[in-house]
């Protein structure tokens, strides 16, 4: 299939939804999980042509670049009010007819196709940009969960644009010389999960970059808890090879989103109680695994275990990108290979040799 | 008081058990601790080496102790040069056999001495095979030379061939040649014995650590199953019992070789029928050289070998031929265990960098060179060529009966390796000369004193060390092969203090399993364990291949990664924990515990009832 590269929205079963340029970084996980036959909840991406489309009129572009001239990065108070008035000039503008009514269409299709009017989406920032500048900005984007209602979704599409240029980002930005008119922001509109328990797995141990580890942070409810920090999540980790659980460290978990709009508390009893049983962690990772092979380096990933799913169908990924801070570290091998095998092994029996034992971790 | 400044009793602060207090009079004077050398011996860590020796030592025992710590000084100190290790230090404190690792810290003179080990060593690695393969002619032959000395009883007279061939040397003399030819050969063997193994530990110990390095958390069990040989010898013994209980089924045999009486009456009734004969004459195949296997590793007189108590295999062969029976399937899964170690190895390669993986490759490929000598050695020293010394250690034994010297075989064992010369002596001239030997009343009144001295040391236990314990144990073959690690000390330090409900040591072998406890004190205990227990000793070997197949998981006091029972458990996938320390004297027979071969902790859950 021919992908038209001017379309508004890309469903995450279409193939230009495997397109970076086209629907941002998010959109394209999305997309290509979902083309390879991953668990993914259905939906789909409003393009950062849609969001091009926005700047476009009203001379939107030329009254933000005006706001951003001459800023100085240490100026808090200068940046607070640029900020504000871009978000006035944005707000002003409306989402363009011909774009709005791309994802009135998508939407309605959406609820069709899960069964529900009104469908409860997650909608979420997906910026990309021709360079990699999009990919510093990464958490730093909104996204809301439990949106109902076209006018809400298109609400939040606006907000996700706003979003650009909020006062934390632009200094972000502003800090690091990044020109944030480079930064296009597509949106990714999705059903929302029912999450019994959700979390976050790097397929790597994110403290010592092991790569033979996947590791799992999860909490009850959404997994707003966890990516915005509420919680203490329990923590996982999992053998790559031979995929087994090697340690469960239970979290503090106080508080759950049960919807997206607010958090409640977490009763007693499941506070210290692990979200997920191994046989869920085992699973999950060998998502994970399956993902970093096909993307051929450590994956960042987003799952949930929805409650209203039969087991066995009730893990979905929300969303997976490359790590970015491990991927990123230059590794040596452990011996000088400009050295011989003779000094490798003297420097092996010369240092201290370091035998893990059981003794010391498992009293915490 | 700080961790540092905690430490075991020193050797003088602990008296000898009651009716030992004379114990160091029976073993020679530089493997005991002396009053002149306390300040040296009170600045040492010294831990028991249990390993080879889970008891306490006869007087004639401790000739193991300073053959096995002569081969490995000799080898790490002087010939190979290891860097940062000397030898290792022992002495026989109340019986039992304890060492201390003498380390170089100077680090001028680490350098010096790693210039030499790469040039004496390297030769080694670089002609690895070609010089193992001489190493297996070295270490057999002497050990026929050991199989061709006798003792026979002194008759009247010398034969006359003397006269005949005029050899102008009494028989008697081959007394004396002979004791010893059969010492010096046993030190030459143990020579041997390190000639490899450090070595070998070292090439080990370098895929270890690239290992570690490219993976921080991986787990040295995962590490040690990636290098470990799927047809290694140590298991062969293993397998002729299999085959036999194989054979056993297939001659409809069971009945027979399963009957619960001794192993002798059992042989009688086979031999009594075509198919039993057969079945024999099969069991004399494998007997030799496969059963000629210690139950342990023969460092003490007392330890059966297959041959010697033919019970032991015919346990093992009942068991497995009842099994088989059932139609279990009881071989061991080669093919499986080969596919699976090539998938451990090819899913951690795939995830290294194409520089990290020509390392890897090149390691695991030395790795690989050197470890069938780790897996295989045991088999040519501690089995064969103990077997053999211990046997002619009790032919003496007879010899000495025969001159009218002694009352009985063992007697010969409370002598130390020196006094045994000078009774030699004493019994040789004496007999030359024509008159009774002169030190026959002296010797029975010291065998009497001396049998109640080493039954009282035998019935202490050994603690696990003694002296200042380093801040950290940095000696890299005291925590591989003997599973001392710095956790492992303060665990010992620590014990006292503790509930006692826990016992921590090294992750021997994957998985967790919770049943009952069976304590095995020595081998001829291994019959009693019975399905789905936790087998817990001092120490075990491979030669209790038959108590692994029933039991469940295998606790032990001590051991390393690297050590047999390590390898065994991982091989036979039973959950293991090495190195407790405190296994046997802590845990009882009957109560029930957790092994977690993962984290290396032994929980007992339940007191025996």
């Amino acid at each position: 299939m021919i992908v038209d590269p001017h379309s508004y929205t890309y469903r995450f079963a279409d193939e230009g939804c495997s397109d970076a340029r086209l629907v941002g970084g998010k959109g394209k996980g999305l997309g290509e999980m979902t083309a390879a036959g991953y668990p993914v909840p259905p939906g789909f991406a409003v393009s950062a042509r849609a969001y091009r489309r926005f700047l476009d009129q009203d001379n939107l572009r030329r009254d933000i670049a005006q706001q951003l001239d001459g800023l100085d990065p240490e100026d808090y108070p200068a940046i607070e009010q640029a900020s504000e008035r871009i978000d006035t000039l944005m707000a002003t503008s409306r989402l363009p007819a011909d774009v709005a009514d791309k994802i009135r269409e998508e939407y309605a299709a959406l609820g069709e196709l899960v069964g529900a009017d009104d469908v409860s989406v997650a909608v979420r920032s997906s910026g990309t940009a021709e360079d990699s500048s999009a990919d510093s900005f990464a958490g730093e984007f909104e996204t809301w969960v439990d949106i109902q209602g076209i006018d809400d979704v298109l609400a939040h599409v606006h907000r996700c644009y706003t979003s650009v240029y909020a006062p934390r980002v632009l200094r972000y930005a502003l800090e690091r010389g990044i020109d944030l008119s480079r930064i296009e922001m597509a949106v990714v509109i999705q059903k929302t999960v029912r999450a019994r328990t959700a979390g976050v797995m790097f397929t790597l141990d994110p403290i010592s970059g092991d790569r033979s580890r996947v590791v799992l942070e999860a909490s009850w409810g959404l997994g707003l808890s966890v990516v915005g920090g509420e919680v203490t999540p329990d923590r996982f980790t999992v053998g790559k090879v031979g995929l087994s659980v090697q340690s469960r460290v239970l979290g503090d978990k106080r508080v759950e989103y049960r919807r997206g709009d607010a958090s409640v508390e977490v009763p007693e009893d499941r506070r210290d109680r692990l979200c997920l049983e191994d046989a869920e962690v085992v699973a999950i990772a060998e998502l994970g695994k399956r993902l970093e092979k096909r993307h051929g380096a450590p994956q960042d990933i987003e799952f949930a275990v929805d409650e209203e799913l039969p087991a066995g169908e009730n893990l979905l990924l929300l969303q997976c990108r490359p790590e970015t801070v491990w991927s990123g570290v230059e590794r040596a091998p452990a011996f000088d290979p400009k050295e011989k095998m003779m000094s490798w092994i003297t420097s092996s029996i010369t240092v201290p040799t370091k035998v893990q034992s059981g003794g010391g971790h498992r009293h915490e | 008081m700080t961790e540092n400044e905690r430490r075991f009793p020193f050797f003088h602060e602990v008296p000898a058990p009651e009716g030992a207090e004379n114990w160091k009079s029976m073993y020679p004077y530089y493997l005991v601790p002396g009053a002149e050398r306390r300040e040296e011996e009170d600045s040492g860590f010294w831990f028991a080496d249990t390993m080879h020796w889970s008891r306490g030592v006869h007087p004639f025992d401790s000739i193991g102790a300073e053959a096995v710590y002569l081969g490995a000084g000799q080898n790490s100190t002087r010939i190979f040069v290891l860097p940062t290790s000397l030898g290792l230090d022992v002495r026989v404190m109340n019986g039992y056999v304890y060492i201390r690792p003498i380390a170089v810290t100077d680090p001028e003179e680490i350098g010096r001495r790693a210039e030499l080990f790469q040039e004496r060593a390297g030769y080694y690695y670089a002609n690895w095979d070609e010089l193992y393969a001489k190493w297996k002619t070295k270490v057999t032959d002497a050990v026929e030379r050991m199989r061709t000395i006798a003792f026979p009883p002194l008759g009247e007279l010398d034969p006359i061939e003397v006269v005949t061939e005029a050899r102008g040397v009494s028989t008697s003399w081959d007394i004396i040649a002979n004791y010893h030819r059969l010492i010096d050969d046993f030190f030459v063997i143990w020579q041997h014995h390190f000639e490899f193994l450090n070595l070998g530990y070292g090439g080990y110990i370098v895929f270890f650590q690239f290992c570690k390095q490219a993976f921080p958390q991986i787990s040295d069990q995962e590490i040690a199953r990636m290098v470990a040989g799927v047809d290694v010898l140590a298991f062969r013994p293993d397998e002729e019992l299999r085959r036999l209980a194989a054979l056993a089924v297939e001659l409809d045999l069971v009945g027979e070789v399963s009957a619960a009486r001794d192993a002798g009456e059992t042989f009688a009734v086979l031999e009594g029928t075509d198919t039993g004969r057969r079945w024999l004459a099969e069991y004399e195949t494998s007997k030799n050289p496969w059963f000629d296997y210690f139950a342990e590793y023969g460092f003490t007189n007392d330890q059966e070998t297959w041959i010697s108590d033919p019970n032991i295999p015919m346990q093992g062969i009942s068991r497995y031929a009842q099994r088989i029976a059932n139609g279990e399937d009881v071989s061991r899964p080669i093919e499986r265990l080969r596919s699976e170690r090539d998938e451990l190895v090819s899913e951690y390669r795939d995830l290294l960098s194409p520089a990290e993986q020509a390392q890897f490759d090149e390691l695991l490929g030395l790795s690989r060179t050197v470890f069938p000598f780790i897996e295989e050695h045991n088999i040519y020293v501690e089995h064969w060529a103990h077997s053999v010394f211990w046997e002619k250690a009790k032919e003496l034994g007879d010899f000495l009966v025969a001159a009218g010297f002694t009352d009985a075989r063992d007697d010969v064992f409370y002598m130390n390796r020196f006094e045994l010369d000078e009774v030699l002596a004493d019994v040789v001239q004496s007999w030359a000369i024509g008159v009774p030997a002169r030190g026959k009343q002296r010797w029975a009144a010291l065998i009497e004193e001396r049998k109640s001295m080493v039954a009282a040391l035998l019935a202490q236990g050994a603690p696990p060390a003694y002296g200042v314990p380093p801040v950290e144990v940095t000696d890299p073959f005291a925590v591989m092969n003997y599973g001392v690690t710095t956790e492992r000390v303060k665990d010992w330090l620590g014990s006292a203090e503790s509930d006692g409900s826990a016992l921590s040591g090294i992750p021997g072998g994957p998985g967790v399993y919770e049943g009952p406890v069976r304590v095995l004190k020595t081998e001829k205990d291994v019959a009693t364990i019975q399905p789905g227990e936790v087998l817990v000793a001092a120490i075990t070997a491979p030669s209790w291949a038959a108590a692994f197949s029933v039991a469940a998981a295998v606790v032990t006091d001590i051991g390393g990664m690297m050590s047999h029972a390590s390898i065994v458990c991982r091989e036979y996938g039973i959950p293991a924990v090495v190195g407790t320390g405190f296994a046997t004297a802590r845990l009882k027979t009957g109560q029930r515990v957790r092994v977690d071969g993962e984290t290396g902790v032994v929980t007992i859950l339940e007191e025996a009832s």
